[in-house]
């Protein structure tokens, strides 16, 4: 669905989502590299569990929230790849504990 | 663009389209009355957009029981009011009335809260405040930081989406027939007893009652109607986290959780002129205090800040009033526009369309600002 801008993408740097292995650019982030992938939903909501995926990809809109790392509610559109990132989707709210 | 000038008549103009003008419109819409809302826009200070959203009942009216009763009465109109909103607009307004907690982080503190609710007792008639020790505010609320050495509890505090009820008045205000006139900012006011123009640049709006619910800009507009509204600018600042998973189902004055799972933390009072921006040694402060009352906040991200400025008049009570010189023109100001917004749609607006304030808001004349210095 969607493509990259670079003709010439590394995919030098190897992501894991959800246990599916993604190979993204350098220097991207990882909302443009899961949407490159074909994956179309990043999250549900927290109060209608309803599905998300990046809508702004400037850091305003919070849609494309993930867990990065084991850390919740990361703005995948605001961080980028690092080779072992492990990324999963983030299902309604996070703990509050 | 050409100028749409709804210039006319209405049986009541009210100036400012915060919570306290909107509920005051809403309510005199309810009366039957055809209310014209000026709303200034975007360059006001706008408290109503910067709101914490406590129905606060436990610490208002100390040593004032007037006021404690006016906040009591409102905090009983509320379910009234978020009701009727509802079935009027489909705005649920997250009304909650569970109780709420000021939780205290030293003997002192405890001391001084015990020694409130004492008072008020005495001065103003039981609610069922009390001093809730450690053990007691573990039961009701889990999660609490080692500093929290108790909390007083009174079991009529709640709280509300601000802007969720703003949205609902307006809303609701509209669906009675009521005209809203947004980016309306008043030159001036020709007043005659029972009989005001309203100028806005090249429009006039003609009504034989006034109402002035102005915030911040009540201290200009008031004079011109024959009313007296001083009142200056308090900034809070308030921080607000990522939604979770609800934890806090209790109010309390400076961290409560939202609906949708947001933690709310503030609760600064700055006298810093009109200066509505965030500063860090405030917010490390805020991040502070929340943490120790709560230590698994410390790796919850904040996603929204801001500052606001309060509504506060001299003594910290609200004014409310009608002209002497000219009848017709009331003003209505004050800092707590959610806690008092069923005390104003369902008893001030009524007593407005009726032309006469209660003997019960006397008090809260801005006459007591003149207390001779003899």
């Amino acid at each position: 669905m969607f493509q990259r801008l670079n003709p010439a993408p590394t995919l030098a740097v190897h992501l894991d989502f959800d246990g599916r292995s993604i190979a993204a650019d350098t220097g991207e982030t990882v909302a443009a590299a899961l949407l490159a992938a074909g994956i179309g939903q990043f999250r549900d909501t927290p109060v209608e569990g309803r599905p998300r995926a990046p809508y702004c990809m400037m850091g305003i809109c919070f849609d494309c929230l993930v867990e990065i790392d084991g850390v919740p509610n990361r703005q995948a559109c605001m961080v980028v790849v690092a080779d072992g990132m492990k990324i999963r989707r983030q299902h309604g709210a996070r703990d509050a504990a | 663009m050409s100028p749409v000038q709804p210039t006319g008549a209405f049986d009541a103009i009210v100036v400012g389209g915060g919570l306290v003008g909107a509920a005051i419109a809403w309510g005199l819409a309810r009366e039957g009355i055809a209310a014209a809302l000026l709303d200034e826009g975007d360059q006001a200070f706008r408290a109503a957009r910067g709101n914490f959203g406590l129905v606060w009942i436990q610490s208002k009216g100390d040593n004032r029981p007037e006021y404690a009763h006016w906040t009591r009465r409102s905090a009983e109109l509320w379910p009234s009011l978020a009701n009727t909103l509802a079935e009027e607009t489909g705005i649920d307004v997250a009304l909650a009335q569970p109780g709420g907690l000021h939780f205290c982080l030293s003997e002192a503190e405890m001391e001084e809260r015990g020694q409130m609710i004492t008072r008020m007792h005495n001065q103003s008639g039981g609610i069922g405040a009390r001093l809730l020790d450690r053990a007691e505010v573990q039961d009701m609320v889990p999660g609490l930081g080692p500093e929290v050495r108790g909390a007083s509890f009174s079991p009529a505090d709640g709280h509300a989406s601000p802007l969720y009820l703003l949205r609902a008045l307006h809303a609701g205000f509209i669906e009675r027939g009521g005209r809203y006139l947004p980016n309306r900012s008043v030159d001036r006011i020709d007043p005659a007893p029972n009989a005001f123009t309203v100028l806005c640049g090249a429009e006039r709006f003609a009504a034989p009652k006034l109402v002035i619910a102005a915030g911040l800009g009540s201290r200009r507009l008031a004079p011109m109607a024959g009313l007296e509204v001083p009142v200056d600018p308090l900034r809070g600042q308030i921080m607000v986290t990522e939604r979770m998973q609800r934890f806090l189902d209790l109010p309390t004055v400076f961290i409560r959780q939202t609906a949708e799972g947001s933690v709310m933390v503030g609760d600064s009072h700055e006298d810093v002129g009109f200066d509505n921006a965030t500063t860090p040694a405030i917010m490390q402060d805020i991040a502070r205090r929340s943490i120790a009352t709560f230590p698994a906040l410390a790796d919850k991200q904040i996603v929204r800040a801001w500052g606001a400025l309060r509504v506060m008049t001299p003594d910290g009570f609200p004014i409310y009033e009608q002209s002497i010189r000219y009848p017709g023109a009331f003003a209505a100001s004050c800092h707590s526009g959610v806690t008092l917004a069923g005390s104003h749609a369902l008893a001030l607006a009524p007593a407005i369309a009726a032309g006469t304030l209660p003997p019960s808001l006397d008090s809260f004349n801005s006459g007591r600002f003149h207390v001779s210095a003899a």
